[in-house]
């Protein structure tokens, strides 16, 4: 995983609450078997009509609004549990998605990809949606270490929550599964010790057995 | 301390904490189908990693599958290769993996439970977010992603922060024609799409406790689409019944064993939940619904809301741009309104009760000329019964399709997809722009609903046949 720090960067407003998994990668797109080359198909059926023209109204294809920052209304990511998600926003060029809240799947598949998931409160997504509308072009500085976020035309600034294991992570680029493998003696010890492993273990014998 | 029900299998599963972070949670079962596991696989094996402990596995085909002519190659190759793809990584890594021709294959979230895999107190992942289905057993189960899988596959661990705990208490009795399906989707209506986001829900009440084991999964399965981490239910002699001599449940002095510690597995009267919510369920009628996500969903004899019955301003955007992909006027009627396809199948409602209701409303009946409904049954061994039981006969004679098990039209990863513009009452999850097929238009309904929508051709209250 890639180091994140600051990400300072133009904004990419969309202003619908609720965006679940399936707009921002569809499920006919999820058969290959490899992490590559999803971005081509980011938001697919808001981004091209059926004969794969792009739709003129669609943010994504309007030449104006650029950047790594995306700005979605509440409840950003729900649904499918599709890494595939993460993956293509990642690979379209995003690093920051900034809403006031996210579904939690979402969230710990962008954590798990370098792709910085940012809550801020209402009123401060309805300041940045409003003002990226009216004003395309505004950027946003994103401070992972210091946890701001600022509007840098009017320096308007909100602090946000990241847990500090996960912070750590991200800022030297630390997947979760190398503190995992660090702890495998713990976990072979809690193997042996577990009341209810042993319970559950007369089926998965049988399941072995098989 | 007194603990929840959720609490009490957490803790059982703490292998160690980070200070003031999240806890390493050891994974009883780890279910995986072809879609989201072949990167995780790939992964383990940059690495160099091994899978820790294949035992704990369990494989299955279902996403991608086709629902006719199974002993064929899969015709679509991209299908086909993911497919082959998991059969590969199975079998390089020795993981028992339930294909398609093998006897067990199935919808992931179908076959768990049948099989007996499932079972009370149990911490189960899938990458998959419908795993919510199997706290119907009161297991911690929930989906992830595939950076999760892989994490699984190297240490059987997941780091996971502790949700908050949510008690759904549902109370009351519903009419004949109302089901679990009406039941979560009334509940999902009231909480929103992003209501439980955060918690891990713990559904309670009489209303639950008359459920079976099959309805209880109905209701577990949708937790997610109120933005749940998971939603489970004790386990009780229901559950027990449900569960004894299921071809994997333990056996002799295990089951013995088993019960006795199940029965400690519910929370404590002096338990606090960081939430409590009860609703009641008198006066609830078969429920549809309207929009582009679960939580968008009325009585069926309601018309779809005004713009200014939107409870939330910033809503607005998203509600009339959902009506305007399903073609739908703010304050209309729903009832009546043309349908031309009907779907019942996906983990949510494809299993034996499921179907034998629906073949219980259509049969001596046909569907309308402007219908085409087809019936795609959880698993082989749902299929089997059905077929056993005549229901296969009944379908037929009436019109419908009966196929073979997957997912399906629930997502349209295989053939079954709903062309654009159509509507399609179904008995799966989500009704999300595109879900069954891109520009398909979703209406999700129980499986007597949706029975009934295809026998008139149009949006109907199944209340309104059962004296025909």
């Amino acid at each position: 995983m890639e180091k994140i720090n600051t990400i300072h960067s133009s904004v990419v407003p969309l202003p619908v609450n609720d965006i679940d998994t399936d707009q921002i990668i569809p499920a006919r797109f999820l058969k290959a078997t490899s992490r590559e080359n999803f971005g081509a198909n980011l938001f697919r059926d808001w981004r091209y009509d059926n004969q794969g023209n792009p739709k003129k109204e669609f943010i994504l294809n309007n030449p104006v609004y650029t950047g790594r920052i995306l700005v979605a209304g509440k409840n950003f990511g729900c649904g499918s549990s599709r890494e595939h998600a993460a993956w293509a926003l990642y690979d379209y060029g995003f690093r920051v998605v900034v809403s006031s809240f996210f579904a939690d799947i979402f969230k710990s598949n962008s954590l798990n990809n370098g792709l910085l998931p940012v809550q801020v409160s209402e009123k401060f997504q309805q300041k940045i949606l409003t003002l990226a509308s009216t004003k395309p072009g505004i950027t946003l500085t994103v401070n992972l270490e210091k946890q701001f976020i600022c509007i840098d035309e009017t320096g308007e600034k909100e602090n946000f929550d990241i847990q500090a294991y996960k912070k750590t992570c991200l800022l030297n680029g630390y997947d979760d599964i190398d503190f995992l493998l660090s702890q495998k003696d713990k976990i072979a010890e809690y193997e042996k010790t577990s009341k209810y492993l042993s319970l559950t273990k007369s089926s998965l014998a049988q399941v072995s057995e098989l | 301390m007194a603990k929840t029900l959720f609490e009490k299998i957490w803790d059982a599963h703490v292998v160690t904490s980070v200070n003031d972070g999240p806890s390493v949670l050891y994974i009883d079962k780890h279910l995986i189908h072809e879609v989201t596991s072949p990167q995780a696989f790939e992964g383990i094996e940059k690495r160099g990693l091994s899978i820790f402990r294949k035992n704990n596995i369990v494989a299955t085909a279902d996403h991608n599958v086709p629902t006719t002519d199974q002993h064929l190659p899969i015709k679509e190759q991209l299908s086909r290769f993911q497919v082959d793809k998991l059969t590969e990584n199975c079998k390089k890594h020795n993981i028992d993996l339930y294909g398609l021709g093998h006897q067990y294959q199935g919808i992931v979230h179908v076959i768990g439970p049948e099989l007996g895999f499932t079972l009370p107190g149990m911490t189960i992942v899938c990458g998959d977010s419908h795993t919510s289905t199997h706290g119907a057993f009161g297991s911690i189960a929930f989906g992830i992603g595939t950076s999760e899988v892989e994490q699984v596959f190297a240490t059987q661990c997941l780091l996971q922060n502790k949700p908050k705990t949510m008690k759904i208490s549902l109370e009351g009795k519903v009419a004949k024609g109302v089901g679990a399906k009406d039941m979560v989707l009334y509940v999902i209506s009231q909480l929103s799409v992003g209501g439980a986001t955060g918690y891990f829900i713990e559904f309670a009440g009489g209303a639950i406790q008359s459920l079976s084991m099959e309805e209880r999964m109905t209701i577990c399965n949708m937790s997610i689409e109120m933005g749940a981490r998971g939603g489970l239910i004790a386990p009780d002699e229901t559950t027990f019944a449900y569960l004894k001599d299921r071809e994997f449940s333990p056996k002799g002095d295990k089951w013995e064993e088993a019960i006795a510690y199940w029965k400690t597995l519910y929370t404590d009267a002096a338990a606090k939940f960081d939430k409590e919510i009860v609703i009641d369920l008198n006066g609830l009628t078969p429920m549809i619904t309207y929009g582009t996500n679960p939580g968008m969903g009325i009585k069926i004899g309601d018309n779809i809301p005004k713009e200014t019955e939107i409870k939330d301003s910033s809503d607005t955007v998203s509600f009339l741009k959902s009506l305007n992909y399903m073609g739908f006027a703010p304050g209309e009627k729903i009832l009546g309104k043309t349908i031309n396809y009907v779907f019942i199948g996906s983990c949510t409602n494809s299993r034996i009760e499921d179907l034998r209701e629906a073949a219980q409303l259509v049969k001596g009946k046909q569907k309308a000329k402007n219908v085409k409904a087809f019936i795609v049954p959880g698993s082989q061994l749902v299929r089997k019964k059905a077929i056993s039981e005549g229901l296969d006969k009944i379908f037929e004679a009436a019109g419908f399709e009966f196929r073979e098990p997957g997912c399906s039209a629930c997502l349209g990863m295989n053939e079954d997809k709903i062309p654009a513009g159509e509507y399609c009452v179904s008995t799966s999850n989500r009704n999300f722009e595109g879900r069954q097929g891109a520009g398909a238009r979703t209406l999700l309904a129980s499986p007597l609903t949706a029975a009934a929508c295809a026998i008139t051709g149009e949006i109907t209250d199944v209340r309104t046949l059962f004296n025909n």
